[in-house]
């Protein structure tokens, strides 16, 4: 299962999305989420649609992969679906159920709404896909960096980011090991009534975190007696540069925004 | 009970582009009773072969047969657990599955899992910590607040306690100091002496091998290239090199001390104790 999940996952490819300056996409990625909220008809959303499909194209990531890495996120999003569909109560009524009664708006609201939300998901995996981990943490530390002036730790956060995204494999691994461990000690974690499973977890989780505690103090001794000491002072080996395409991704979106605010004003 | 591996392959993600190898073809069978050692280079798949002698793996092709039960490819097996309890595994740096706020409590985990009475299991607990060298009196402790080396003793006492029938251990004393290494070998020699446990020994430690094992098995690149005594395998040094591998100690010195005397000894020692005594035999009468 784990293999199929493209959530956080980098897929290396050298397309015009893959070289974008990661501050660029960042700003693009959340501008967008922004914006998208001013979409309030069918062409906007088409327009958005249209939009995030040739991104989408741009990264040289087929839809099709995207579909099928996101298909969690994809019962979620029918599930809102549902949910919505029975919230709003204007218009015609189209079915009635007796107890329950849909309205034209419900559906139209719900379409909307899950439009909105499948383009974002689309939007911010691209954003993940296309970009690796140190890219973005880079990115979000140099975007952060003027807050240092009212004493926001950016470097820090930064670096908490990275840490966190480095120890996921690692954790996975040894969330492995464990689990083989009291296996072998016959632990049942996959039969069994939902209490007992719940029980087996508790062997799992105790050395997990003993051991992610350990690993901290270890890091942190680590990177002190190699005199690290916070941002101050400190040079970065990878430069980011900004580039003609990323003033121009980011001028594409205020035309987006621009369609977004005539339509809604036209319509 | 026997333990045997028939044409076992094991694949990492079968299926998927990132599919490997870890395993190909392996056959062997371990007689009840014996004292095997798996040898091999990292990455030689020593790991992976050994998940599957409690079925923790189920190979992708072939089939391993424990006592009289029979894990095969691609057929779902039932109660695992029943051969989980006959063969214990000791798995590397093991002091990191402990996880219960009592010693006595961990002990037992495994244990009750088998069925086994809260009031029997306390029993095996009280005799096991001393069969590992610790006293009964620690075990209300927290095993969090022992030194590493006590707290895999614990771990150790915590499989042994699930009595099994066939022992598995791997890298058992990894990151021990040297005396601890040699009480923990002695451990495990012993009980496999008295119990008639049959045990496996995963290791990097050619000495260990050399010293305890009644027959070794070489692993390279997921194949096994070799299986024999000791002494069959570590007189020829060349190939060992071939796999990575090094000869004891006591034999690289019992080399150095033939080309410099020009004395040729019978076979390869693979104690101390065994070169001192064919040197006395070979040098009797003959001063250097």
């Amino acid at each position: 299962m784990m293999e199929k999940m493209i959530f956080g996952r980098y897929i290396p490819a050298d397309s015009i999305v893959h070289r974008m300056d990661p501050r660029a996409k960042l700003v693009f990625v959340f501008a967008f989420i922004a914006i998208i909220f001013i979409a309030n008809n069918v062409w906007a959303y088409a327009a958005a649609a249209a939009f995030t499909v040739g991104c989408i194209w741009l990264s040289g990531i087929t839809i099709r992969f995207l579909i099928k890495g996101l298909k969690p996120v994809m019962i979620l999003i029918a599930l809102t679906f549902i949910l919505q569909m029975f919230f709003a109560r204007e218009g015609n009524v189209v079915v009635d159920m007796g107890f329950m009664k849909i309205y034209e708006e419900g559906i139209r609201q719900a379409f909307f709404i899950s439009t909105r939300f499948l383009l974002l998901v689309f939007m911010t995996s691209l954003l993940t896909l296309t970009t690796t981990p140190i890219s973005i943490t880079d990115g979000l530390e140099s975007l952060l960096n003027p807050l240092k002036k009212i004493k926001f730790p950016a470097h820090e956060l930064a670096l908490m980011m990275s840490i966190a995204l480095r120890f996921i494999p690692t954790l996975m691994d040894e969330t492995d090991k464990v689990m083989k461990a009291q296996m072998a000690r016959g632990s049942d974690m996959s039969s069994g009534p939902l209490k007992d499973r719940l029980k087996a977890v508790v062997p799992l989780m105790i050395p997990l975190f003993v051991n992610a505690f350990k690993r901290a103090e270890d890091l942190a001794t680590a990177m002190e007696v190699r005199g690290y000491r916070g941002g101050d002072g400190r040079t970065k080996y990878r430069l980011l540069e900004w580039h003609v395409r990323d003033t121009f991704a980011l001028f594409s979106l205020v035309l987006l925004a621009t369609i977004f605010i005539v339509l809604r004003l036209w319509m | 009970m026997d333990v045997s591996l028939q044409q076992v392959e094991y694949r990492y993600a079968a299926g998927s582009p990132f599919e490997k190898k870890a395993i190909r073809g392996v056959t062997f069978t371990i007689p009840s009773g014996q004292y095997v050692a798996i040898i091999g280079h990292t990455g030689s798949g020593k790991s992976t072969l050994l998940q599957h002698l409690n079925a923790l793996l189920k190979p992708t092709s072939g089939s391993v047969v424990i006592g009289d039960r029979t894990v095969k490819a691609g057929r779902k097996e039932k109660d695992l657990k029943s051969i989980r309890q006959k063969v214990g595994i000791v798995f590397q740096f093991p002091e990191q599955q402990l996880f219960e706020e009592s010693i006595l409590k961990d002990i037992c985990y495994g244990p009750m899992n088998f069925g086994v009475s809260e009031e029997e299991a306390k029993e095996r607990a009280a005799y096991w910590i001393e069969e590992v060298g610790l006293s009964k009196d620690i075990l209300d402790q927290s095993p969090f607040d022992l030194s590493g080396g006590q707290m895999r003793r614990v771990a150790i006492a915590g499989v042994l306690a699930m009595q099994p029938d066939v022992l598995v251990l791997d890298e058992p004393t990894a990151g021990l100091d040297p005396r601890g290494r040699k009480e923990m070998m002695d451990m495990f020699y012993r009980l496999h002496k008295e119990r008639k446990l049959t045990t496996i020994l995963v290791t990097h430690s050619m000495e260990d091998a050399a010293a305890y094992a009644d027959k070794i098995v070489v692993l390279h690149k997921g194949k096994k290239v070799h299986e024999g005594t000791p002494k069959e395998l570590f007189s020829d040094a060349d190939r060992l090199a071939e796999w990575g591998l090094g000869v004891p100690e006591v034999v690289q010195f019992q080399r150095m001390l033939e080309q410099k005397t020009g004395r040729t000894f019978s076979g390869v020692c693979l104690t101390m104790d065994e070169l001192v005594a064919e040197w006395k035999d070979l040098s009797r009468g003959r001063p250097l």
